[in-house]
């Protein structure tokens, strides 16, 4: 067992965990923080999407050793309210979700991309997101949804930091 | 008694989210309203909500609570029960609340939502518990008044005086509504419908979109244990002898069972139970099917086909009409075993003490949970409260109770305390009960004009769903029940003993013999170079029973663009199907390069009857042809040596959202009794796929998954 310490939804966070212990399990069986979802164990899926510093991870894949000093944002952290980030309004005006087993890992891959492609096109979106399964066949729903959540994000951002971002895509 | 109350810890953060966001959303329905599920508490609490009849609580507070008696896998069920309820009590849409009810006689023997059934057999009940509840009300406000009922009507939630415009609230009628006797009630005609045949987004979304639904695998209980189960790699073997010593010594492992189908290692997480479940020394007994492959399964099958089989259809003389015929074909087609492969890994959790057991699951068949718990703890199901939770897909597989079984018996052995027993993704893909494989050799005679005049089929497909007269129906629905005018048919059936676990599987039948059937039709059609969609035209057109079915094919042609010229490479397939009560057609564009298939765009129309949720049915048609896509294109299930070689979604990869095409879908409307909807437009695109795939390459596929070598 070893202590580690991260940031987790914007809060400091200590677990003592086997240092080899996936990072999805200490959220699921440790924290009881269970919106991240179990669904290969072996990075197939995208069902255990988290953040690590901004970045779209497999939680399944981040072991325990790995995490000390590191930020991590789950489905839980991505808004106060759980409904206000573009991705989630967007999820929610497009009436994404099936079953909604895979969705929160499909939430926050599309969040990861939304925050770095303001306008992404089909492809970019397919790019970003294969890695993502749904058996459920929501992906034509997912797909429009990022193009809703992006619009959203986009009307977000005051003019000087879109010029920026344009210049930095560019 | 303490140990009869199955009482459910309230999740308080949870609730108060979603009292706090049904404000922020403005109005938009939240769905998970968390009960107290104490029947003794709701005896006792003058607050507890009034029970109208068995599907409708209403509180003092003028919550509406629906008990949704059907499990929600993600086909839209809350929702559209939502809807019929809400339809007839004239209640505020916004304040219906959901509540999933423990197993009662009330919501059938067979409580559960399999079959495509839930609206189909939802249908009358929750629009009757609706009008009933209603009609209770309005007896209980008029008595108040004293006034004649004819006086008072619903809306919104109230019940209006129509003479003086005065106003009581559900809420305040509620307790004494409930003391009445149940009505007889006349319900709504459609040209009355408010919210049926309108479209809806759905109740459980917002809680799909922040991690706070609670699906199965997310219970947690106080005390609780994690398990994980060593099953043996061949089907049907046993443990012979095992060691659990270094797994024992592991972190966080807290004892070894076993139990009959393996050997279970529990442990204070997931994880350390199935890192601990590597170390365990199990010697097997393989039984008789250690050398099952899938050429030796094929080799079974085809021999069997060369057999005569029980009858499944017959009609005319299809030998003496083959004979004459001007012209013959033979094919045969092969299926796949396919594993279901829902997002959530099957898991249960299970409590079991000496005089009650309590279950948490995402299950389909909530009344077989119950039987299975009660025939391995020997308690009476009244002892047996089985919580259902959502499901993260079921397709068929939470059908079956082989996880639930296990879960309770490795609870029994550990007495008084939880375990949630997970399932890896690689005992899901390797221990599924499989859709089965199946091997089916027809035969057709054509006329001089190139018409059908003889069909024969031999469907050699193991059995699950019981044989009559020798046949399974679930064997041969598609290729028994299709429309098609041909007056001499002969279609036979055999089971063979495979050994493999088989089950239902979205469509069932229908997933491999629409395409059998669809892509052996289309065959006739080529065969003297007539249109495909003109062909079943005429096919169907003598018998005006097929008037529905007409007409999905002709608007799905008309849609599509049939005929019209498409973008260079491009090329169109059709395929049609009559299941569950509804009609759907299918065309799929698409163009194969080097091998590869690329499916550009679906069109499909659909007649299911009565629609109750737009919204819904259009999901689930998008849905259906995903689930189908990736059977056409992308999985299958092989076995060496009893073993199932695939592992996970790398070895068993389905469609993902780069290889999704763009899909179309056109409701027919109509007040036709409703079909099902959940499973239809499964099998209709593998054969309209399979068929654009023989117009681009004059190739016909004859076995799934397509290979590209097959087409380069």
């Amino acid at each position: 067992m070893a202590v580690v310490k991260f940031t987790l939804n914007g809060k400091a966070q200590s677990v003592d965990v086997e240092p080899r212990m996936p990072l999805l399990w200490i959220l699921r069986d440790v924290l009881a923080m269970t919106g991240t979802k179990f669904g290969c164990g072996g990075g197939f899926c995208g069902a255990c999407t988290v953040h690590i510093n901004g970045s779209p991870v497999r939680s399944c894949q981040t072991l325990a050793s790995g995490l000390n000093g590191k930020s991590v944002t789950t489905i839980e952290g991505l808004s106060a309210d759980g409904m206000s980030h573009p991705v989630q309004r967007a999820w929610i005006e497009e009436d994404v979700p099936q079953c909604g087993y895979c969705q929160s890992g499909q939430i926050m891959t599309a969040a990861a991309l939304v925050a770095k492609a303001p306008n992404p096109t089909d492809a970019d979106i397919d790019e970003a997101l294969h890695g993502n399964l749904c058996r459920c066949g929501t992906y034509q729903d997912i797909r429009r949804a990022v193009h809703t959540a992006a619009r959203y994000r986009r009307a977000q951002i005051p003019a000087d930091e879109k010029a920026q971002e344009k210049g930095v895509l560019a | 008694m303490i140990a009869t109350q199955f009482i459910r810890v309230k999740k308080l953060n949870r609730r108060s989210f979603l009292q706090a966001g049904a404000t922020a959303a403005g109005g938009l329905m939240l769905g998970f309203y968390l009960p107290e599920k104490s029947p003794l508490a709701a005896q006792t609490s003058s607050a507890a909500p009034a029970k109208l009849n068995a599907f409708v609580r209403i509180g003092a507070d003028d919550s509406v609570t629906l008990m949704i008696h059907k499990s929600e896998m993600g086909q839209g069920t809350v929702t559209s029960l939502s809807m019929l309820l809400a339809e007839e009590l004239e209640c505020d849409w916004t304040k219906i609340r959901n509540e999933f009810p423990l197993v009662d006689p009330a919501y059938g023997a067979m409580m559960g939502a399999y079959g495509s059934l839930s609206i189909r057999t939802s249908w009358m009940p929750l629009r009757q518990a609706g009008a009933q509840a209603r009609e209770m009300l309005i007896s209980a406000a008029a008595q108040k008044w004293g006034v004649d009922k004819s006086q008072c009507r619903a809306e919104n939630n109230n019940i209006v005086n129509t003479a003086s415009n005065a106003k009581l609230s559900f809420g305040s009628l509620a307790e004494d509504a409930a003391k009445l006797p149940l009505p007889q009630v006349k319900l709504k005609d459609p040209s009355q419908y408010q919210l049926i045949g309108t479209s809806k987004k759905r109740l459980d979304t917002p809680a799909k979109v922040n991690g706070t639904a609670t699906f199965g695998l997310d219970i947690k209980r106080p005390g609780m244990l994690y398990a994980s189960l060593q099953r043996c790699p061949v089907f049907g073997g046993k443990v012979a002898s095992f060691d659990a010593t270094k797994a024992k010594s592991m972190p966080g492992v807290k004892n070894v069972v076993q139990i009959s189908n393996g050997v279970a290692v529990v442990a204070d997480n997931t994880w350390a139970a199935a890192e601990a479940r590597k170390a365990l020394t199990i010697q097997w007994d393989e039984g008789s099917r250690a050398n099952t492959s899938s050429a030796s399964l094929r080799q079974m099958f085809a021999d069997l086909a060369e057999k005569p089989g029980a009858n499944a259809r017959k009609s005319g003389d299809a030998a003496a009409a083959m004979s004459g015929a001007a012209q013959k074909l033979e094919a045969v087609y092969e299926a796949p075993y396919l594993s279901h492969a829902p997002m959530e890994p099957l898991n249960c959790t299970a409590v079991v003490t000496d005089d009650s057991c309590e279950i948490w699951v995402g299950t389909q068949i909530q009344s077989v949970a119950q039987q299975t718990a009660a025939g391995i703890t020997k308690l009476p199901p009244s002892k047996i409260a089985i919580h259902t939770e959502f499901l993260g897909g079921g397709f068929g597989r939470r059908g079956g109770a082989d996880f639930i079984g296990e879960a309770v018996e490795i609870a029994k052995a550990l007495k008084g305390t939880p375990v949630k027993l997970t399932w890896t993704r690689e005992d899901d893909i390797q221990h599924d009960t499989y859709r089965p494989a199946s091997y089916t050799k027809f035969a057709a005679g054509l006329d001089a004009d190139g018409w059908p005049v003889a069909l024969t089929g031999t469907v050699v497909c193991p059995s699950f769903g019981g044989l009559r007269n020798g046949v399974d129906s679930t064997g041969v629905e598609g290729i028994v029940t299709h429309t098609y005018d041909i007056p001499n048919q002969d279609i036979q059936y055999h089971p063979p003993d495979a050994g493999i676990p088989v089950s239902y599987w979205r469509s069932v039948g229908f997933s491999q013999n629409c395409y059998f059937m669809e892509s052996f039709i289309d065959e006739m059609a080529a065969a003297t170079k007539k249109d495909p969609v003109e062909f079943r035209r005429r096919l169907l057109s003598k018998d005006p029973k097929n008037s529905r079915y007409l007409n999905v094919l002709n608007v799905a042609a008309e849609k599509a663009g049939w005929g019209k010229p498409l973008p260079a490479g491009h090329y169109h397939g059709v395929g049609i199907v009559n299941n569950l009560g509804s009609f759907n057609a299918q065309v799929a564009e698409v163009s194969v390069n080097q091998g590869k298939v690329k499916v550009h765009r679906v069109v499909c129309a659909v007649d299911c009857g009565q629609i109750v949720n737009k919204a819904g049915v259009t999901q689930q048609i998008e849905s259906g042809i995903v689930y189908g896509l990736s059977a056409a294109l992308k999985i299958g299930i092989t076995l060496d040596h009893g073993r199932v070689q695939q592992t996970n979604f790398n070895t068993y990869d389905p469609l993902r959202i780069d290889e999704m095409p763009v899909v179309e879908v056109y409701l027919v409307e109509n007040h036709e009794n409703p079909g099902g909807i959940g499973e239809a437009a499964t099998p209709t695109i593998v054969p309209a796929v399979i068929n654009a795939v023989f117009a681009a390459t004059g190739k016909r596929v004859r076995s799934l998954p397509i290979k590209a070598e097959s087409l380069a």
